[in-house]
């Protein structure tokens, strides 16, 4: 097999205990459930010279109620599949936990992990050996983007589930490090850059994600892969509506996954469902809007005119769910299954 | 002895190596641990395509922890699966010929150290053109990947003709003509490739791999090694599957037999599935055009078919694989003229070679797609169209193919009515279908690998006082069942259990040799060879219990661990008794077996390839839905039917039809060992494009279908206790069935596998723009044939030669040689 570089290792049991190793060890990394980052090490994506564990650290495990939500870091995905609250509140980031990965990885995974997940390429993502024999690509030994050879940026793809799916539901995440604690909204963890996409420091750790109260809302996540299980998102929908007693929408936010270096809001498609009900039209135009910001890349499974035209489909999926529409058929084709009750 | 049903045959059994697998107490190669035992890590080429200028490994062999450096120059000699294609080394010696070639071996006291040390080796390299695809190697004479071969980079050119094709295609009523592209894919078992070797207490070498073929990759040690075989052990580990990509011999086992040998410590390399990739010999991608003379009522009176396979960097199995797709499309369907030309070519690449199904999938797909065309263009029912145009049992087919049973038509009628074919079929409304397929396949090549007269697979049985019986094979147990064939075999000739044998196999100390796990040989061949052993040994027991109790042996029945009188049943003795009885009349109780195909009627050059013992048949209907707006493809549900002339374990044959389904979904739907070339302008690089399992996408058990599966039983003489095979032939009609149901649900003909929504949209774009929805190839190119053999087939009179063997002229024009 495989095997890891050599690093050292430390099991921090609390938070403050944690940003005090961050900082007195430049270039070690955080280890949560280590699904993306242990494969990435063995690949030499990243060698960092420490691991700060976070296992340990109990604090990260708390989960807070009480019309918000607040979801410790690291909590497990399969955790957050398991909280009832957030099957009956919160839609999107219950069907996207549940489409991350497989039941192993998501028993393994936790909620701060997918969301600082490294973005992906496929010239990117794997071995060392495989890499040079391209001569490398700027994310990691070379200097170029063989994705698209003038591109001055990386161009590696945002691939985690929860985020758009949470962006949508109006998450802030919490920040912590020696220097303080800061608050920002998910949307803004994020930059379109492949190599720079978050704007967390490397002294920070992302403690915390704080849903505000979920009344009135209803969300839904639509994610395109290859097959029912273990791919990663080659395009991601997280959709979101208020809806008045009548049916107008007062408030929507649509968020595109793996079709950039960072979630895509649409705040055109958002503002365009604004005032009136969810009808064909409405759809229909909210997903030509949608549409016009996906910018995959050839780097990932699939085709990327391809991917980019069923951005459209898949927008409509989620909005005519959220209008009610019984959306189980196509769900399953897509899944090869029901999310409804998964439990890991 | 008398008539009787069966106690063991046909009954659904747990598998006898079940219990092991199932609670992890089989020792695949990778389990082994031996004191003092080192690890193994190869340096491979980062290069396509290059001329090693030099190989620096001193700081590699002082880096602590590193035990032995190897290079190109420690095993100069060459080897390969095929006699004609010895054109490996375990280690390059002087070019390397695509990405993940190996130039060195580490020995080191862990992988970690060993794969630090390979980055301590100073390779010079000087960069040769990349070959690409078929495309430049049928254009780029220089440089050559390989000096030998046609010419350029052409390895293999084949031609043969039997009958008159010009007039055969004048006197059809139509005359189809279509090309087709199967794109390569890989095996994608389980278990990564893993060897141990070490020396024996008495200083011999024992090479223990994950191997299909321990016979062959014996053959190979010796040579490479230069050691005699006899002084060479080797050992087939159970195979965590093996589909056709553990059937050559291996540069990684060859080089750490050597390492063990130089340094007297066992050695282990277990490859990352990376290297996995690398090893490859999966499917060949093959580009083919069918021209198919037809009559009004669907009698096909021709078929002309050409086929282009990219072979990779090595021959590996490549010309075999290059005359199977063109040997089988006549054991299908009568055609009574036939011109087979197929060309294979070496690019880049990692090696193509031998993946279930070895060669005949592609051109199965072109042939059942385009009778799918055939059928609608006639306005016959798809099923009726194949039911008027099977082959005949024991027929001889135009290319000297003696079929035996057929039950490809009840096939057909089992899965048209299980699948209400005959009422949904085009009636399912828009974004569903249906479609149809069938196919053939070996049960056992005809020939081995090398020429030799001796049996294919022999079985040696021990009997003692215990009463237990050691079953002795050299079949390497892969996955498919074979120690479970082999154990029920001799159970059911001595009427014991199966628990009371002991299957010994795949050891090339302690087994008789077979052949091994390839090209469906082994229930076929070491089944009958194990019936003979057993009869043999049954005979020896017979006369000694005869004589005690005074019956004739011919009365004598073994059944139920007993030795008997069938006239007086309680006239008899236990088995073990009776195996004392016959130790005491006359010794060591033993017996041996063997098994040799009958001669082929085919006696050209390259009718090597297709004759087998018999032949199975199997018939599929798959259902589709396709998404208009998206693509996406849904497959609900597979009917398969397969003639398997007997099912000896009908558990092991349902998994293994279930598991052809999903490989074949696989290959249809998303499979790809596809390769990415950078920009010519500022690279040679030419990679696989993900070799990963997350990567190259195969079915997860989410994505399987429900699969109805009905195994046709009727017993061929030639089979043991009448079966034939059912490893291969059954993944054959699904990629055309899926094809087929596309057609059926969006209109749009696919001539392509994979199967994707992305060619599905693009096709129906096509079709609202009022151009056919075509999913496929443009053309075929023009490659300068030989001069084809010509066969007058049997109802012209021919005796299986050709007219003009001795005359045949290489090619001139273009892509012809320069000289």
């Amino acid at each position: 097999m495989i095997r890891l570089p050599a690093f050292d290792y430390y099991a921090p049991r609390t938070i403050t205990e944690s940003v005090d190793l961050l900082a007195a060890h430049p270039g070690a990394m955080l280890l949560a459930g280590g699904t993306d980052l242990v494969p990435n090490m063995k690949r030499r994506q990243q060698t960092p010279p420490a691991l700060v564990s976070l296992a340990g650290v109990a604090e990260l495990k708390h989960r807070s109620f009480g019309g918000t939500h607040g979801f410790g870091a690291g909590l497990t995905l399969s955790e957050i599949l398991r909280d009832d609250a957030v099957r009956r509140e919160c839609g999107a980031l219950y069907e996207a936990a549940a489409q991350v990965a497989t039941p192993h990885l998501r028993a393994m995974g936790t909620l701060g992990g997918n969301l600082c997940l490294d973005t992906r390429c496929n010239y990117y993502d794997q071995s060392y050996e495989w890499r040079k024999a391209i001569d490398f690509c700027m994310k990691k030994d070379g200097e170029r983007c063989w994705v698209a050879l003038s591109s001055p940026t990386c161009l590696a793809v945002s691939s985690t589930d929860t985020a758009p799916a949470l962006i949508a539901l109006g998450a802030h995440v919490v920040l912590v490090s020696a220097a303080g604690t800061r608050t920002l909204s998910l949307a803004d963890l994020y930059a379109n850059d492949g190599m720079q996409y978050l704007t967390r420091r490397s002294d920070e750790i992302l403690t915390r994600v704080d849903l505000p109260d979920q009344a009135g809302w209803r969300s839904t996540y639509w994610k395109l892969r290859r097959r029912g299980s273990f791919d990663f998102p080659v395009l991601g929908v997280a959709a979101a509506v208020k809806l008045s007693a009548d049916g107008t929408i007062e408030d929507a936010r649509i968020v595109l996954g793996a079709v950039a270096s960072r979630p895509l809001v649409s705040e055109r498609a958002s503002r365009a469902l604004l005032g009136g009900p969810l009808s064909d039209e409405a759809i229909a135009r909210a997903a030509d809007l949608a549409f016009a910001i996906a910018k995959p890349m050839d780097n990932t499974d699939f085709a990327l005119v391809w991917r980019k035209r069923v951005t459209r489909d898949f927008v409509a999926y989620a909005l005519r769910q959220l209008r009610g529409d019984d959306m189980r058929a196509v769900r399953r084709q897509l899944t090869r299954r029901s999310l409804a009750g998964l439990h890991y | 002895m008398n008539e009787r049903t069966h106690s063991v045959i046909g009954l659904p059994r747990r598998r006898v190596d079940g219990r092991a697998k199932a609670t992890g107490q089989t020792r695949y190669a990778d389990d082994i641990v031996m004191p003092r035992m080192l690890f193994a890590k190869l340096l491979r080429s980062p290069l396509p395509h290059a001329r090693i200028v030099s190989i620096e490994t001193s700081r590699a062999e002082s880096h602590g922890g590193v035990h032995l450096v190897l290079t190109g120059r420690d095993l100069p000699i060459s080897y390969g699966i095929l006699p004609v294609s010895q054109d490996e080394h375990a280690l390059c010696p002087d070019t390397v010929r695509f990405v993940g070639d190996p130039v060195a071996l580490v020995v080191a006291r862990d992988e970690a150290t060993a794969s630090d040390a390979c980055e301590l080796i100073d390779v010079r390299y000087e960069p040769r053109r990349t070959i690409a695809d078929p495309e430049d190697a049928l254009a780029i004479e220089e440089p050559r990947i390989h000096a030998y071969g046609e010419h350029g980079n052409v390895h293999k050119l084949a031609a043969m003709q039997f009958g008159d094709i010009d007039a055969a295609m004048a006197d059809a009523d139509e005359v189809f003509e279509d090309v087709f592209f199967y794109e390569g894919n890989t095996h994608l078992a389980l278990e990564q490739h893993a060897t141990v070797a070490w020396l024996d207490g008495d200083g011999k070498l024992v090479v223990c791999s994950s191997t299909q073929t321990p016979h062959y990759l014996h053959r190979a040690l010796a040579k490479a090694l230069a050691i005699p075989a006899q002084h060479i052990r080797v050992i087939a580990a159970p195979n965590g599957g093996g589909f056709g990509g553990k059937s050559d011999p291996f540069n990684h086992e060859i080089a750490v037999a050597k390492a063990a040998l130089v340094l007297d410590r066992p050695v282990k390399i277990t490859l990352t599935r990376e290297e996995v990739f690398y090893c490859h010999r999966g499917r060949h991608p093959v580009l083919m055009k069918f021209r198919t003379g037809v009559k009004r009522d669907g009698t096909i009176t021709a078929v002309d078919l050409q086929t282009l396979l990219d072979g990779g960097a090595y021959g590996s199995y490549g010309v075999a694989s290059t005359f199977y797709t063109g040997a089988l499309q006549t054991v299908t369907y009568h055609v009574p003229t036939y011109r087979f030309r197929g060309c294979r070519v070496f690019t880049n690449k990692a090696p193509c070679g031998p993946k279930r199904g070895h060669g005949t999938p592609q051109s199965r797909f072109g042939q059942e797609v385009q009778l799918d065309k055939i059928a609608e263009r006639l306005r016959l029912n798809p099923a009726e169209l194949r039911l008027r145009i099977l082959e005949h049992p024991d027929a001889l087919t135009a290319n000297f193919l003696r079929v035996r049973t057929i039950g490809l038509a009840e096939c057909i009628r089992r899965v048209v009515a299980a699948s209400e074919f005959d009422t949904r079929h085009r009636r399912m409304g828009r974004g569903r279908g249906l479609g149809l397929a069938c196919s053939s396949y070996l049960s056992g090549a005809g020939l081995p690998i090398y020429w030799n007269e001796m049996p294919h697979s022999s079985v040696q049985l021990k009997l003692d006082r215990s009463g237990g019986v050691t079953a002795f094979c050299g079949a390497s147990e892969i996955g498919q069942g074979s120690d479970d064939v082999l154990v029920a075999c001799v159970a059911e000739v001595l009427g014991i259990e199966p628990f009371d044998v002991r299957a010994v196999t795949g050891d090339t100390d302690l087994t008789p040799v077979d052949l091994g796990s390839y090209s469906s040989r082994v229930t076929l061949m070491m089944g009958n060879a194990a019936i003979q052993a057993a009869e043999r040994a049954r005979d020896i027991l017979a006369a000694a219990v005869s004589r005690k109790l005074d019956v004739p042996a011919s009365r004598l029945v073994f059944a139920e661990r007993r030795v008997f009188d069938s006239e007086n049943p309680d006239q008899g003795m236990t088995f073990r008794d009776a195996v004392c009885a016959a130790e005491a009349m006359s010794g060591a109780v033993g017996s041996v077996g063997s098994y040799t195909p009958p001669k082929s009627e085919a006696r050209f050059k390259g009718g090597g390839v297709g004759p087998s013992p018999t032949y199975s048949y199997t018939a599929a209907v798959v259902e589709v839905e396709v998404d208009e707006s998206t693509g996406w493809i849904s497959v609900p549900r597979v009917w398969v039917a397969h003639d398997i002339g007997r099912a000896l374990n009908p558990v092991l044959a349902r998994g293994q039809v279930e598991g052809s389904v999903y490989m074949a979904l696989g290959e249809a739907l998303m499979e790809e060992q596809a390769y990415r070339r950078l920009p010519p302008r500022l690279s040679n690089a030419l990679v696989h494009k993900f070799p990963s399992m997350l990567e190259y996408k195969s079915l997860t058990s989410l994505d399987m279908p429900e699969v109805f599966t009905e195994l046709v039983e009727d017993p061929d003489p030639a089979g043991p206790f009448g079966a034939k095979e059912v490893g291969q032939g059954p993944l054959l009609p699904i990629m055309p069935a899926v094809a087929n149901a596309v057609y059926d649900a969006v209109g749009v003909r696919v001539h392509e596998v994979p199967i994707t929504p992305e060619k599905i949209v693009k096709a129906l774009a096509e079709l609202a723009g009022g151009k056919p929805g075509y999913v496929g190839p443009a053309s075929f190119p023009d490659i300068a044939w030989p001069e084809a053999l010509m066969v007058p087939p049997p109802w012209e009179g021919g005796t299986g030669q050709a007219t003009n063997q001795r005359q045949r002229e290489k090619p001139s024009g273009a892509g012809a040689p320069r000289r």
